[in-house]
């Protein structure tokens, strides 16, 4: 069963086309990868879906729930509010830059959401989040603030305070490129364990041999269009796609676009 | 002056504490959240009332206090006296004589004056917000309000107390301009004594008493900034 469907989705900045024609599925309990070079649109892909950016054509599908349910004059009129609360409460986003809450606690950045979103209890709140902390091996941290937190230990509260929410979805936009290579393993490893539990993942990541080893399916994307689709055998191993093969080369000779 | 003199002073200046700190009290009252009303329309109201605004905030940033205060204090008569009919109906029931009169005048010039500072404090510290923090809150589903009042406004008024202690302790000092239109607080008061005894010390007196409570206000203000750093 597919969680998530794009269909034919395109997103312009002014005359500047970022996404052009972007279709594909994510089956519940897979990994996504989604590669390609910076500016490729990737990040722009993630928003569109999670509505922090409007989309310009095209339809999404999340959990059976349309974003768009019409175009009038080619203009995409979303679904009601409340079906788009819905959708964004089934997608769980991490940030590059983990956009924790400065001021407050780590429990309370957990908390903050199933309280006062999903009218949780303190207590019942509380529970979930100890039982999250523990699982990103941070429950010493509980009342610390992110500023007393290694960029690592941040964003592994940003993914425990996504999952707080017990989306059926689970986005990470470059979770690891704020992370220098050290940090790098600790959030790999909890996207590892967190595939193993089956949770439906789209990751967009610059960490090739991570995607290679995680993804079910590898998206390769390049100036606003997916170029390569399919297992990661296929797109790392055995690509007949010359861009494909070209980007992947520059990674393979230490030269990351 | 006597010290008896100096003491009997001293006691009529500090009898007029309680108007000084009326006016400095019912400003803040009216001109914060009024402020914080001006920095908010002023981002996301519709064009022409962000112009308008930004005309409010210059004419009140640009000209002086005690210009406003007189302005504001002599217009209803002022309209009284000039126009035929239209304004004398308008104002029939304002006594433009009363105490209660002239207050409201005076914390209307203030309230409007102040409120321009603290709306442009207020939009400096929200637009210091960075932008993941509205998206980090959105995607967990939080309202536009639920984010405002419960993500940006406690990390903004943590970046604001620094610029705002500036006004509030100017602000203190300020009060002494209501003495323009016959407003009995310690400054007037300390004038009329400095002619009674022809002497400086009264002024310096009330010196002593605007300096006792900005010092007050800065040790107060010290103390949040403190208690606010327990974050980064």
């Amino acid at each position: 069963m597919a969680i998530l469907e794009v269909r034919g989705l395109s997103k312009s900045f002014g005359g500047l086309e970022v996404l052009r024609d972007i279709s594909f599925n994510v089956e519940k309990g897979s990994v996504v990868a989604i590669i390609g070079p910076s500016g490729s649109g990737k990040s722009t892909l993630l928003r569109c879906i999670n509505q922090l950016e409007r989309v310009s054509g095209g339809t999404v599908s999340v959990c059976g729930s349309e974003l768009i349910t019409e175009y009038k004059n080619g203009k995409p009129v979303y679904a009601p509010a409340e079906t788009l609360r819905a959708i964004r409460l089934n997608i769980g986003l991490v940030f590059q830059n983990f956009n924790l809450f400065p001021h407050m606690s780590v429990m309370r950045n957990i908390t903050e959401a199933p309280m006062c979103v999903l009218k949780k209890s303190r207590s019942e709140a509380e529970k979930t989040a100890m039982e999250l902390l523990k699982k990103m091996g941070l429950e010493q941290k509980a009342n610390a603030y992110p500023c007393e937190l290694s960029g690592g230990q941040q964003q592994r509260v940003s993914i425990a305070r996504a999952l707080a929410l017990n989306p059926e979805l689970l986005f990470f936009d470059e979770p690891t490129s704020a992370l220098d290579p050290e940090l790098t393993g600790e959030i790999l490893k909890v996207i590892r364990e967190l595939a193993k539990e089956k949770m439906t993942m789209v990751i967009v990541t610059h960490e090739m041999a991570f995607a290679r080893s995680v993804a079910d399916r590898v998206i390769f994307m390049d100036g606003g269009v997916i170029i390569e689709e399919g297992p990661p055998e296929q797109v790392f191993g055995n690509t007949q796609n010359e861009r494909t093969k070209q980007f992947l080369q520059r990674y393979d000779n230490g030269t990351a676009e | 002056m006597n010290w008896e003199e100096i003491l009997q002073c001293t006691r009529v200046i500090a009898s007029y504490l309680l108007p000084t700190l009326k006016v400095f009290g019912f400003t803040l009252i009216f001109s914060i959240p009024l402020g914080m009303i001006v920095a908010l329309l002023k981002m996301h109201g519709f064009k022409p009332l962000r112009w308008l605004l930004n005309v409010y905030i210059l004419i009140m940033r640009g000209t002086p206090l005690m210009l406003q205060i007189i302005t504001i204090y002599y217009a209803i008569p002022m309209m009284k006296v000039s126009d035929s009919g239209f304004f004398q109906k308008l104002f029939a029931n304002v006594d433009t004589r009363s105490d209660n009169y002239l207050f409201t005048a005076l914390i209307t010039a203030f309230a409007l004056n102040y409120a321009a500072y603290f709306a442009e404090i207020f939009r400096g510290g929200i637009e210091s917000i960075p932008k993941g923090q509205y998206e980090a809150a959105a995607a967990l589903g939080m309202t536009k309000i639920q984010t405002f009042f419960r993500v940006i406004l406690p990390q903004v008024i943590k970046r604001i107390v620094p610029a705002s202690s500036n006004e509030i302790i100017t602000l203190v000092k300020d009060t002494s301009l209501a003495s323009v239109i016959a407003y009995a607080e310690i400054f007037r008061k300390a004038r009329e004594q400095m002619v009674t005894y022809s002497s400086l010390i009264p002024l310096f007196v009330a010196g002593v008493f605007y300096f006792v409570m900005n010092a007050l206000l800065t040790m107060l203000f010290s103390a949040v900034e403190k208690k606010l750093n327990y974050y980064r």
